[in-house]
């Protein structure tokens, strides 16, 4: 007995593994043996982090998993618990600042979470229990339980749809929230169960939770008065989704196999992976840089007092005895705390305030780009939109570009132009016949001169009718959905809204592809109107304005491997036909040789003029054909384990033999402006690859006049999967030097997967290329997410490609201002506000360092401990932070107009070594000339006429003026954009220093144990040799620089235009090489 | 700050909104047309050029070359004398002295030395003690202080600061002032005799007022409230330890100049930015009348020695100096000017001759930007 519930707890663990099974209604379906109720999760849903007890500790552990915030920790400790020359509150008021201001907004988007999960999870709803209706939280909901859900409610956990109160046992659902698309889905009821819920005895069995939305495999088993049970294959047309919302039906019955954090909705919130500019990157390589700097300068010290301490007379004179207790320390562990207090000493070498900024310049400076009127589209009513603040700099670093043709390169505004049928030629002349066109029954087609048989255009159209997915919309939605942008009127005379047609002509089509759309209305201007589905009928209206009834048996739906879709009908004389479509590549090889070269010149015609080509074939199947078909279709639908693999069989195994009739050309006009757009960035120096979906579009092939290269999916799936390893890493380089050498890449027919497997492969190639993708649908997904930028263009195909982006536009040609403009600036912007602050730290720290050599090693700060922490929080913080906000080095139109000045800063070029090392000597020179300029006028401290001399915090008060002066006004220095804002903050942040020192300075502070600063700047101010010490350095310090710019603009006159003719020069002979 | 911009859109509906059946709730999400939000905030875009540049630095040369020059003159115009009486040598006076120098000497020990000005001093003389590797800027020694102590508060009188350990208290008593700087206080005594030709020693009359920075002596110091006499206001304090006097005696001749207020007290405390360093002790005033302040001739300097600076290799100064609108003699900023001008003043100069070379050999038209 025990062995046995053993053996079953263990097997139903090694089902868990793979599938879970639900009891309906809780009631235990077999009589045979009891299952064990499987314990799983409540329907509660926790987005938040925090609760009120946890918050302090766990918000404070991950503030300080940072490493920049942990150091500053560790320094803040070691001042705490060491006697060091600065006090805990110099590096504690900005630690302070910083983890509080932080702590304060993510506990604030905790509390938002927080409301918006009691939302959530307090909502009532309704549950069958025993047959009785009983109001829930949402939250209590248990994964077996019956949930009845009304009409515009969303749905409280993944459900499995039994009854809906709709005759043709569907319901509507819209996903506005998981994924953005706002259209209407059909989900359809179990088939065959029964109606009376209360007494429906069934079990559930199901893949474990799993995050992808599309994806459903389960088995439901009816079990009737002892009769073996009944199996119902489950899909995700079966599945409603948490989230979803329940629209143009009353009520629907669904029971709950995903509850809380189990649901698809649930699991999609997590794992975003962050990206890391290469801006980031370049900081903390400059951070360790300087850490080590850190560390010599503290080891220098520690070492020279030591030795200057070996002198007779110098450790301990008798005006300055040592306190017992530090006599009774020992030697080593004074030399380590002597350490460690140098390293207190200069500690603000790496600021704080620096990652406060940057933080601030990058979340205040992405408004620029929502704020931005040029990224506005009128039609759909939005502009940009920004998702990570983090990249904005990488904007301006990008030199690989792989778009997504369709939607992002092309409008997706799908129009059918022509077709051919039987090797013959439609065009479809719209200028004229739009008058006459559609509605003379006896078709357009007349107009051209070769025609197929009658016989074979009907067939052509039919086949066009039935072959897809498209349905109509209920004309008393229309009002409410107007927005969709797949639906559309016939012949745009719906969108008009004028009320003269009649209401059977106002049919909105909706799809998932335009593509059926088009297709669709395209039939529809040759006299065969498609009607729509009910009940598996469907229903069209042919050239006679007879109705035809077809019985849909089968949908073989499309999919990016096969590349091609099938339906299977029965038509009123009983014949059981399948259509299909497909990609020319997909079909040619499974019809009969002899009808395809006819269609191959149309369609390659068509390919090479831009139009997206899909051809038609078609299959008469026999009664016993069918069954068969019918059986493999059922069996691999009812299958758990290898769904996708077994259906996809027996769909090969169906769409074999067909017969072509003919091809489609549908034209995808090129977006506004993507031609221009393309060309400014391929000036810019960017290469592009846009993994298309199929086809040449004619005018970008046009303005390629250098290299291009064209591969497709099945190609480049040998290139990358090879058989043999040996050959992966060969083809693979090969492959990338082609690709590097040309200026255009087109990869055509891949799937999602393959286009972020070729950004991952240019993403890794030698130097590390920064890669953007930008792409619309959502099978731009993965490449979106795997490139460096991923760009979302708000485009048609849903919201799943913005949802996933780091930015997203409207449309394509923003890419230009984005790049061009924006990640200019941008990166010109942070990359000055990173060097500047390593900069200006150094030249703070280095007269510290360097007045260790004049006050026998002893950690004396040189500056009051004030000037310490306000330099970075108060000084000099605010006019960088509105440089790096507004600095328009170059202004935009110019920018945009010289889209070569894009190659300028490529290759992260003002943050790497050279740069650095520049800025580094200038803060060394800056540093150096403070200290000593000062250290020679007090070679006499009288410095004032009454005869009275300056003290230690007069030299400190002096250098520090003369440093807040000089790094303010290199800053000045280096603005080319000089708004209000920055004089107010320039000249502000400088009066600020005096305004302040003067109010320090002129207050005994009671708070305050040493009153070091009192008057010591008004004193100062009194010394007229001090003011022309200030006004010398201050100017010595710049002179160098100032005639470094002199010095290079009147050595090369003109160096712009120079500068551009080399690269552009030096750019061509790449591609030859 | 962002925020403040987020909230103002009240752009109104977009024009194509009304179409859809008067769809009021489509307030336009369009960005505003604020320069601000636009990037088009009106803006002064200067351009530093050749043009611009190079007469700056000829008017900086210009202005520079006369201001250091004025310095340089003004500092050699200062006339100053230095003496060292550290007494290292045997042949020093002071040698006895500073051999046996030491704190707990109760009788002072004297010395004095000649020497002649061959210069006579006009207007205020300055008289300075000088200091050479003494570390008045060591940490442990600048932060030995208590400032409430020496402001005047009782608590702190009574129970001094931690920062001044070991010199906080003396057995059970509170030391006042507390610390190492206050204990160390400097203590050896100058006069100053002028021996006229006739062989008469003139005493000459040492003003010992206003040396110290007069915020320190009338605000910062403050001598401990409630009694005028300050031998009360310090009672159940104790002298420092290396103090012959206390606190209350350091000048009994004069209530304003003593305790804490004592200037040459207030003076010692301003740490020193340098180990070598001097401080203001006396000043000679001017005498009305032609007759210059120290006329040149021979002069007797007595000492009162009792501070030892052997022990630590110090040296020990007196300085005599006049003083000028900058301070004390310091040839540093004159030559500093001068050099920094004549740069700017050739570079302006030059540069503008060789850009114009330049050009002219090129070519190119760029007599506009470098006329203006």
């Amino acid at each position: 007995m025990l062995r046995r519930r053993i053996n079953r707890l263990l097997g139903r663990d090694e089902r868990r593994a793979d599938s879970r099974t639900i009891n309906v209604g809780h009631r235990t379906g077999t009589s045979n043996e009891a299952i064990i109720p499987a314990k799983f999760c409540d329907n509660r849903i926790v987005s938040a982090k925090y609760t009120v007890w946890n918050f302090l500790p766990k918000n404070l552990f991950e503030q300080f998993r940072r490493i920049a915030n942990f150091y500053f920790l560790i320094i803040f400790l070691v001042q705490v618990i060491v006697d060091t020359p600065t006090s805990p509150v110099t590096s504690g008021i900005p630690l302070f600042f910083v983890i509080t201001v932080t702590a304060i907004k993510q506990g604030y988007e905790d509390w938002l979470r927080h409301k918006a999960d009691n939302e959530v999870n307090k909502y009532p709803v309704t549950v069958l229990e025993d047959g009785l209706r009983i109001r829930k939280e949402s939250e209590k909901i248990k994964v077996g339980d019956v949930v009845e859900v009304e009409e515009d409610e969303t749905f409280p956990c993944d459900l499995i749809l039994l009854q809906s109160c709709r005759d043709d046992d569907t319901c509507f659902v819209t996903t506005a929230s998981l994924d953005g698309e706002s259209n209407h889905k059909t989900h359809y009821t179990v088939p065959d169960i029964e109606k009376d819920l209360d007494s429906l005895n069934a079990t559930i069995e199901c893949e474990q939770p799993q995050p992808d939305l599309y994806k459903f495999v389960g088995r439901m088993h009816l079990y009737t008065n002892n009769q073996d049970p009944a199996v119902r294959s489950l899909g995700p047309e079966n599945l409603l989704l948490k989230g979803a919302t329940l629209k143009n039906t009353q009520r629907i019955f669904g029971v709950a196999v995903y509850t809380g954090m189990e649901t698809k909705m649930a699991l999609n919130y997590q794992g975003k992976s962050q990206k890391r500019s290469a801006v980031e990157k370049s900081i903390n390589a400059f951070l360790l840089v300087y850490l080590c700097i850190l560390v010599s300068k503290a080891l220098v010290c520690t070492t020279l007092k030591y030795v200057w301490q070996g002198k007779p007379g110098q450790d301990e004179p008798w005006y300055n005895e040592k306190t017992q207790k530090e006599k009774d320390t020992n030697l080593y562990l004074k030399m380590f705390t002597d350490f460690l207090s140098f390293m207190v000493l200069f500690n603000f070498i790496i600021p704080v305030s620096m990652y406060v900024t940057v933080e601030m310049q990058k979340f205040l400076g992405s408004y620029f780009i929502t704020w931005d009127q040029d990224f506005f589209d009128p039609e759909i009513e939005e502009g940009a939109l920004v998702n990570t603040s983090d990249l904005n700099e990488e904007l301006g670093q990008v030199e690989y570009v792989f778009t997504d043709k369709t939607g992002t390169l092309t409008q997706n505004n799908m129009e059918f132009i022509e077709c051919c049928i039987d090797g013959f030629q439609y065009r479809y002349q719209d200028a004229n016949s739009e008058v006459d066109g559609p509605c003379v029954t006896d078709g357009p087609l007349n107009k051209l001169q070769q025609k197929a048989g009658r016989e074979r255009e009907e067939l052509f159209l039919r086949a066009l009718c039935l072959c897809h997915t498209v349905q109509v919309k209920e004309s008393t939605e229309r009002s409410q959905d107007q927005v969709d942008g797949l639906t559309d009127g016939v012949d745009g005379l719906g969108v008009d809204g004028e009320g003269i047609h009649p209401p059977q002509e106002q049919i909105g089509l909706i799809a998932s592809s335009p593509d059926e759309v088009a297709l669709v209305k395209g039939a529809m201007r040759y006299g065969f109107t498609f009607l729509g589905l009910e009940s598996k009928t469907m229903k069209i209206r042919n050239r006679n304005n007879d109705v035809e009834m077809y019985e849909l048996l089968h949908v073989l739906n499309f999919d990016p491997v096969r590349r091609r879709m099938s339906v299977i009908v029965r038509a009123k004389s009983g014949d059981t036909i399948l259509f299909c479509k497909g990609a020319d590549s997909s079909i040619f090889p499974r019809v009969r040789q002899e009808e395809v070269e006819n269609i191959r010149m149309h369609v390659e015609r068509n390919a090479k003029e831009g139009y997206r080509t899909l051809c038609v074939a078609y299959k008469c199947l026999s009664a016993e054909e069918y069954n068969q078909a019918d059986k493999g279709l059922k069996e691999a639908r009812l299958a758990l384990q290898d769904r996708e693999e077994r259906l996809m069989a027996v769909y090969n195994q169906l769409e074999t033999g067909m017969s072509l009739i003919g091809a489609t050309a549908v034209e995808d006009r090129l977006q506004e402006e993507a031609a221009e757009t393309m060309e400014a960035l391929q000036g810019a120096g960017m290469k592009d690859a846009p993994p298309a979906k199929a086809g040449v579009t004619r005018s970008w092939s046009s303005s390629n006049q250098d290299f291009g290269f064209i591969i497709d999916g099945a190609t480049l799936s040998m290139v990358l999967n090879p058989s043999t390893e040996s050959n992966a890493k060969l083809y693979k380089s090969l492959f990338l030097q082609i690709c590097q050498n040309c200026t255009a890449v087109l990869c055509c027919r891949m799937a999602p997967l393959q286009k972020a497997q070729i950004v991952k492969m240019v993403k890794n190639s030698k130097g590390s290329p920064i890669t953007l993708s930008i792409g619309d649908g959502a099978n731009d997904v993965s490449m979106i997410l795997e490139a460096h930028v991923g760009i979302g263009i708000k485009g048609k195909e849903g919201r799943q490609a913005v949802r996933n982006s780091d930015y997203a536009i409207p449309k394509l040609m923003h890419l230009k201002k984005l790049l061009l403009a924006h990640g200019h600036l941008y990166y010109v912007r942070i990359a000055h506000l990173v060097q500047y602050f390593f900069y200006k730290n150094l030249c703070f720290i280095l007269p510290q360092f360097l007045y260790q050599f004049f006050c026998g090693y002893s950690q004396q700060p040189l500056y009051g401990a004030v000037y310490l922490t306000m330099y970075n929080i108060c000084f000099t913080s605010m006019p960088i932070l509105a440089y790096s906000l507004l600095e328009q080095h170059i202004c935009i139109q110019d920018l945009l107009d010289n889209a070569t000045l894009y190659r300028v800063i490529a290759k992260n070029a003002m943050l790497r070594w050279r740069p650095f090392l520049y800025w580094t000597l200038l803060g060394v020179f800056h540093g150096l000339l403070f200290f000593f300029g000062v250290r020679f006028l007090f070679s006499n401290p009288a410095l004032q006429d009454n005869g009275q001399v300056f003290g230690n915090w007069s030299y400190g008060t002096i250098v520090f003026t003369v440093l807040v002066l000089t790094v303010t006004l290199k800053l000045a220095l280096d603005t080319r954009h000089w708004t209000w804002i920055n004089h107010f903050v320039i000249w502000g942040s400088l009066a600020f220093y005096v305004f302040f020192s003067f109010l320090w300075g002129g207050t005994i502070w009671p708070f305050l144990s040493q009153q070091r600063l009192y008057f010591v700047f008004a004193n100062m101010l009194s010394s007229v040799s001090a003011w022309l010490v200030i006004i010398l350095l201050v100017l010595l310090s710049l002179l160098p620089e100032i005639l470094l710019v002199v010095f290079r603009k009147t050595h090369s006159p003109n160096t712009r235009q120079l500068s551009d003719g080399r690269l552009l020069q030096t750019s061509r002979i790449n591609q030859f090489l | 700050m962002a925020s403040s911009y987020n909230a103002k859109e009240e752009d109104g509906h977009v024009p194509g909104s009304a179409g859809h059946g008067g769809a009021a709730e489509a307030k336009s999400k369009k960005p505003d047309n604020t320069a601000f939000k636009q990037q088009r905030l009106p803006a002064w875009q200067p351009i530093l050029t050749a043009g611009t540049v190079l007469p700056a630095f000829f008017v900086i040369g210009l202005i520079f070359i006369p201001i250091g020059i004025g310095l340089f003159v003004t500092s050699n115009n200062i006339k100053e004398f230095e003496i060292d009486y550290t007494g290292v040598n045997s042949d020093s006076p002071c040698y006895s002295c500073a051999t046996n120098a030491s704190w707990n000497n109760t009788t002072p020990c004297l010395c004095s030395l000649n020497f002649t000005l061959s210069q006579p001093f006009e207007s205020n003389v300055y008289m300075y003690y000088g200091l050479s590797n003494f570390y008045q800027n060591h940490r442990r020694y600048v932060k030995s202080r208590d400032d409430s102590q020496l402001y005047g508060d009782p608590n702190a009188l009574k129970s001094p600061s931690k920062e001044c350990e070991p010199y906080r208290m003396s057995g059970a008593q509170p030391i006042a002032p507390c610390g190492a700087i206050a204990n160390s206080l400097f203590n050896d005594t100058l006069e100053l005799y002028h021996i006229e030709p006739n062989g008469t020693r003139n005493l000459i009359p040492l003003v010992k007022k206003g040396i110290a920075w007069w915020t320190d002596k009338h605000v910062k110091f403050r001598n401990p409230e409630g009694n005028d006499n300050l031998t009360v206001a310090f009672q159940g304090t104790t002298k420092p330890v290396n103090w012959r006097n206390p606190v209350y005696e350091l000048d009994p001749s004069d209530p304003e100049n003593n305790g804490f207020i004592n200037e040459d007290f207030i003076v010692w405390m301003r740490t020193a930015a340098l180990p070598t360093f001097r401080k203001l002790y006396r000043i000679i005033q001017k005498k009305s009348g032609p007759t210059p302040t120290l006329p040149s001739g021979n002069y007797v300097l007595n000492i009162a020695y009792n501070y030892p600076v052997t022990s630590f290799d110090g040296r020990k100064r007196m300085i005599l100096s006049t003083i000028s609108w900058m301070g004390g003699k310091n040839p540093f900023l004159g030559i500093a000017y001068i050099t920094v001008g004549s740069i700017c003043f050739f570079l302006g100069g030059g540069f503008k001759q060789a850009a114009l070379n330049i050009w002219s050999v090129h070519g190119i038209l760029g007599g506009v930007e470098l006329s203006d």
